[in-house]
């Protein structure tokens, strides 16, 4: 318990993550020669010292003076360090290569003897094609185009003089300033000369300056703590804004950490997850005994995956499919049905199931089954398909939230006392409600809530009572109602986690490092900036 | 959902009053309906086809409201202000009356030949109507709007609306061969053929939609008068001769189709819509079907039906306590004409030939419950006790992602539906091995199988985040679908586990430790002895990385497992 007791935090040096970061290089010189010899040096300086001055003085690296000033900052106020940035002209290499051996036209001059040079031979020397224009727009030569063997090069000028590797020596003799601008202009246009930015330090005493300073230890060893010595040690300070090493591990994935927390939220709220682990269903479940009529669009190719292999349902509850015939085709149980031919053919295609609501159908007839009523709270979360068209936020699967409560005597005000609950658990409060059509329930309201992000309303939900015409030929009790509800899981997790294309989000095209910097999903928690960006 | 677009101004005028686009809004969303969106034709073309084309179109400003679904009534101007007046309790919902004409009743004919491909036929006569622009426009609309959503896109149901004085009955709606057929059709300047229409048609951006509902039949629907006029062709495209204009007084309707109640739905919004228009206010000429068998009917139904409920089921259903006075008053504003009757708690209830959507008491509900507001209903909370339950398979699901995770694995998430290549080819594995289920329909080939592995989502995922540092630790728990006669479907769902490592060097070792340490989450112990776990070469695969797959559900029975690609 003591080796952990409070304050054997990072202070204390239990751990060495963070001493030796890249963020403070030359640390490992702090109290190098280089540290050395610059306390000394301005121990004696009047004032103070430039650090390129004393690495030219020193014959080390600039880096080397910089990295020692960086150090000794680190220790506190020993030293004082003024950052001073000061531009300077340097030679390229070609620069120093002609202020050695002259200009290419001053090389090409030399080459051309008195009795004159074939041209395509002076062409091969080194500085041929370059000085061999410089050279004749100097009129330093000529060229006879009429000579015997081909065109010959001549002396025009018995001597001349190299501008060019004058001025360049006065730049490498640290004298650029005697040249006028438009020399040094012309001689960086031919890439001779480039201008650079020397960030210099301007050192000078600080307040607890002392030319002894002692080594920093990086770490606490156990050796210092059996010994004792670490208690007149000097140790290095944290660097805290350098980024830690992440640990190894594995992620979880974002869109299944919020279906987490709602299955979370329902199990609070005392809810049994219903089996939906069957993603092939018959249209007899899916839309029959929903009632919803076979010539819904719904149940369109278009909107629908049906199957070709399993094409059809191989057992239907006929005694139950017989009432559902009944009620779509004649009406009964207070009814007026839709009036029209019902065909079981049509009932038993096999398809990908449209939404839950096919298991909750499933669930609530094997409620019906079992007597004597008993009241139940049921919920869902799973994978649904369409045969939709795709775009930034629709899928031909997504997942559905879904949530059943069947008692006696239950009524709107409940559905919406309900959803207030649920809704509240997600963090979100301004709920209102509207009027909509639903196949299957009546009445039945679609949920808006006040997005602070949008400044509007918007949809997050939709519910009702199931119709009597669903529930009725299950054989559950008539003053039985059943509220539900249902939102699809990956909406709210896009905005939760401010991604606005779905397939970032699902599917094998995700970005793994999302996933891996994915945070915690707390749904009540107050809502951080991705949804600010999401109303960007 | 369907979307009525209405001019603005033209809205306003006809309820009387201006309102704010906020204010509409709330009445919209009050009401059940969706402001979607507040545009001009202008607007529109230059979104569509660019500012070029929208020059000098109109910028009247044009509201798109969102309609439930089965509010056919609400499809048009005319219905859409008649229902927001009486929700307003402006004014009372008219009374909509069938009469007989003055001289002899129009007569459609239906002929035996129709039974096979369009047997049903309804009819009405709207008399001195008095059409404008802007009435004429909203009435080719409504049809639009009707034949987009409970006509199925005229597979159900077509509509026809035609001159009356251009015409003489009685009518015969029959059946010919294409070739037979011979008319001037709509905007056309000369006589085709069936055939020859069918196949300029094809290219109709409008009409080719509607070719393959009689296309293949060896005669087409086509309706004359007794002239020998064509009509019209249901549900193709109506004749030029009887075309509708602004002069138009007289008009005669026709609906088509293989629903005959859906037709008998259309032709009476159609007629309650518009007879609003006729000299008579909501009236409309009734006109006689005579049927194949010799029985003849008379149209437009305009049936008004009582409904009784209780008042205190309306306040049981809803969470409410208003007086049975107070509901019959609140379904008054909802077109739904109700009286207090019997011992006082019982509301009858006039259902209007509007408002087929209302098939059961819960409808009648509803509508009290959304002129009461659903806003103003109390919250209450059901006093269901209840005792929660997992479903065991997704709590041992739930663990087991969490134990994955600390084992340093990252959780993928990918598709059920893949291509065929996916699960057999790619995998070196022959389609009809796998017991896969196979989609009739599909888009793409993305959506062709439903998967019988996770593997090709995992190596999918990999192939996408190769830019990834490695190594790659992988896993996914979810299910996959295979055929299985033993279930009601054909079909069934196992929930298996698949994990990848992928890098560098192929690890096998590390796979293999993952599946040490899942048998240990899950109590197996290693070894041949009853209960145990071994592991065997899986034949034909090749080894490219290392993976594991295998069913869940098979280790939570305890039974011995080989998880089938380690």
């Amino acid at each position: 318990m003591a080796a952990h007791a409070p304050g054997a935090g990072s202070g204390s040096g239990c751990s060495g993550a963070g001493r030796d970061t890249p963020s403070a290089p030359g640390a490992a010189m702090a109290d190098g020669p280089v540290a050395d010899v610059l306390l000394r040096r301005l121990e004696a300086a009047d004032g103070g010292l430039d650090s390129a001055e004393l690495a030219a003085e020193l014959g080390v690296e600039h880096q080397a003076v910089v990295g020692a000033v960086k150090s000794l900052q680190a220790l506190g106020e020993i030293i004082e360090a003024e950052l001073r940035s000061t531009k300077r002209w340097e030679l390229t290499a070609e620069g120093e290569e002609i202020a050695r051996e002259g200009s290419h036209e001053a090389r090409v001059f030399r080459s051309v003897p008195p009795e004159g040079l074939a041209q395509s031979e002076l062409m091969r020397l080194p500085s041929g094609k370059v000085g061999f224009s410089k050279a004749m727009s100097n009129k330093w030569i000529r060229v006879d185009k009429s000579a015997a063997d081909g065109p010959r090069v001549f002396r025009v000028v018995d001597s001349m003089e190299d501008d060019v590797q004058r001025r360049l020596q006065l730049v490498r003799g640290g004298q650029a300033e005697k040249l006028a601008e438009k020399e040094r202009s012309e001689l960086r246009k031919r890439k001779l000369l480039t201008e650079v930015t020397l960030k210099t330090y301007w050192v000078s005493k600080g307040s607890a300056f002392s030319t002894s300073v002692s080594k920093q230890e990086a770490e606490l060893s156990p050796e210092m703590i059996s010994s004792g010595s670490w208690r007149d040690r000097p140790f290095k300070p944290y660097n805290f804004s350098a980024r830690g090493v992440l640990p190894d591990s594995g992620h979880l994935h974002p869109l299944l950490k919020v279906r987490t927390q709602f299955r979370q939220i329902f199990l609070e709220m005392g809810f049994t997850e219903m089996p939906t682990d069957n993603f092939i269903e018959s249209s007899f479940w899916n839309f029959d005994a929903l009632f919803q009529p076979q010539q819904h669009p719904a149940r369109d190719q278009h909107d629908t995956f049906f199957l070709q292999d399993p094409a059809e349902a191989l057992q239907l509850p006929m005694d139950y499919v017989h009432r559902v015939k009944r009620t779509h085709s004649q009406g009964g149980y207070g009814s007026q049905g839709y009036k029209y031919t019902w065909k079981l053919d049509e009932a038993r295609k096999n398809l990908l199931r449209t939404h839950t609501t096919a298991a909750s159908a499933r669930a609530l007839y094997r409620l019906a089954r079992k007597k004597p009523f008993t009241p139940i709270k049921y919920f869902s979360i799973d994978r649904v398909f369409r045969n939709e068209t795709l775009d930034a936020t629709h899928l031909a699967e997504f997942h559905q939230i879904e949530g059943v409560v069947a008692d006696h005597g239950l009524t709107l005000g409940h559905l919406m006392g309900v959803l207030r609950e649920f809704f509240t658990k997600l963090g979100i409060t301004q709920l209102r409600f509207k009027p909509a059509y639903n196949p299957y329930t009546e009445p039945s309201m679609e949920v808006f809530s006040y997005h602070q992000g949008l400044k509007k309303w918007v949809e997050v939900g939709n519910s009702g009572l199931f119709r009597p015409e669903m529930l009725l030929p299950m054989g559950l009790p008539e003053n039985v109602s059943v509220i539900a509800w249902g939102l699809s899981l990956e909406r709210p997790t896009m905005i939760k986690y401010g991604i606005n294309n779905i397939r970032e989000l699902v599917g094998h095209k995700v970005n793994l490092q999302m996933v891996y910097d994915s945070p915690l999903c707390r749904l009540d928690a107050e809502p951080g900036p991705p949804q600010t960006q999401e109303a960007a | 959902m369907p979307t009525v677009s209405v001019k603005r101004d033209l809205l306003f005028k006809a309820l009387g009053r201006t309102y704010t686009d906020e204010e509409f809004d709330e009445l919209c969303f009050e009401f059940g309906l969706e402001l979607d969106e507040i545009t001009s034709e202008k607007e529109i073309i230059s979104k569509e086809q660019g500012d070029k084309k929208a020059e000098g179109a109109s910028d009247v400003v044009l509201y798109k409201i969102d309609v439930p679904a089965n509010r056919y009534d609400l499809l048009c101007l005319e219905g859409l202000v008649r229902g927001l007046q009486v929700f307003k309790e402006r004014i009372k919902a008219p009374l909509y009356k069938r009469v007989m004409p003055n001289g002899e009743i129009q007569k459609l004919i239906i002929t035996e030949e129709t039974a096979k491909i369009r047997p049903y036929a309804v009819a009405a006569v709207l008399r001195n109507i008095k059409f404008t622009k802007d009435r004429y426009d909203s009435f080719i609309e409504l049809q639009e709007k009707l034949h987009q959503n409970i006509c199925r896109k005229r597979a159900l149901v077509a509509i026809g609306a035609h001159d009356l004085d251009s015409l003489s009955g009685p009518f015969t709606f029959t059946a010919k061969r294409p070739s037979d057929i011979k008319f001037k059709p709509l905007s056309k300047t000369k006589e085709y053929t069936a055939c020859e229409l069918m196949n300029i048609y094809k290219t109709d951006n409008h009409l080719k939609h509607y070719l393959h509902i009689i296309e293949n039949k060896p005669l087409y629907p086509v309706i004359y008068d007794s002239n020998g006029v064509v009509l019209s062709m249901p549900p193709i495209i109506n004749g030029n001769h009887s075309k509708i204009t602004l002069n138009t007084r007289n008009v005669f309707i026709e609906c088509t189709g293989t629903d005959f109640t859906k037709a008998k739905i259309v032709l009476d919004i159609i007629v309650t819509m518009f007879s609003e228009y006729c000299e008579n206010q909501f009236t409309v000429e009734a006109a006689e079907v005579v049927f194949p068998n010799g029985k003849s009917y008379t149209f437009p139904e305009l049936a008004y039906r009582k409904e009784m409920v209780r008042a205190d089921l309306i306040n049981k259903k809803v969470g409410i306590r208003e007086t049975p006075e107070n509901l019959a008053k609140l379904l008054t504003r909802m077109c739904l004409k109700s009286e207090v009757i019997g011992d006082g708690n019982q509301i009858e209830i006039e259902i209007p030939p509007t408002r087929a959507d209302i098939i059961h008491a819960c409808d009648i509900v509803e509508d009290a419950a959304i002129a009461y507001g659903y806003n103003n209903i109390q919250m209450t909370l059901p006093k269901t006790y209840t005792i929660a339950n997992q479903f065991p398979l997704n709590k041992l699901t739930e663990l087991l992602r969490h134990d994955m995770a600390a084992a340093g694995f990252t959780e993928a998430l990918t598709f059920a539906l893949c291509s065929q290549e996916d699960i057999a080819d790619k995998l070196g594995v022959d389609i009809s091995a796998t017991k896969a289920v196979h989609i009739s329909n599909p888009k793409t080939a993305e959506f062709q199988v439903a998967r019988t592995t996770l593997l090709p989502g995992l190596l999918k995922t990999i192939a996408a985040n190769r830019k990834m540092p490695l190594p790659l630790k992988l896993f996914e728990i979810s299910d996959i679908v295979v055929k299985d006669s033993s279930r009601d479907v054909g079909a069934r769902n196992y929930r298996h586990l698949c994990a990848v490592y992928y890098n560098k060097n192929p690890g096998f070792e590390i796979i293999h430790g993952l599946l040490d340490r899942i048998m240990q989450l899950l109590d197996v112990p290693p070894g041949e002895k009853k209960g145990g776990y071994v592991i065997k070469a899986s034949e034909g695969r090749r080894q490219c990385l290392s993976s594991l797959e295998g069913s869940i559900e098979k280790l939570k029975m305890g039974q011995r497992t080989c998880p089938n690609s380690l």
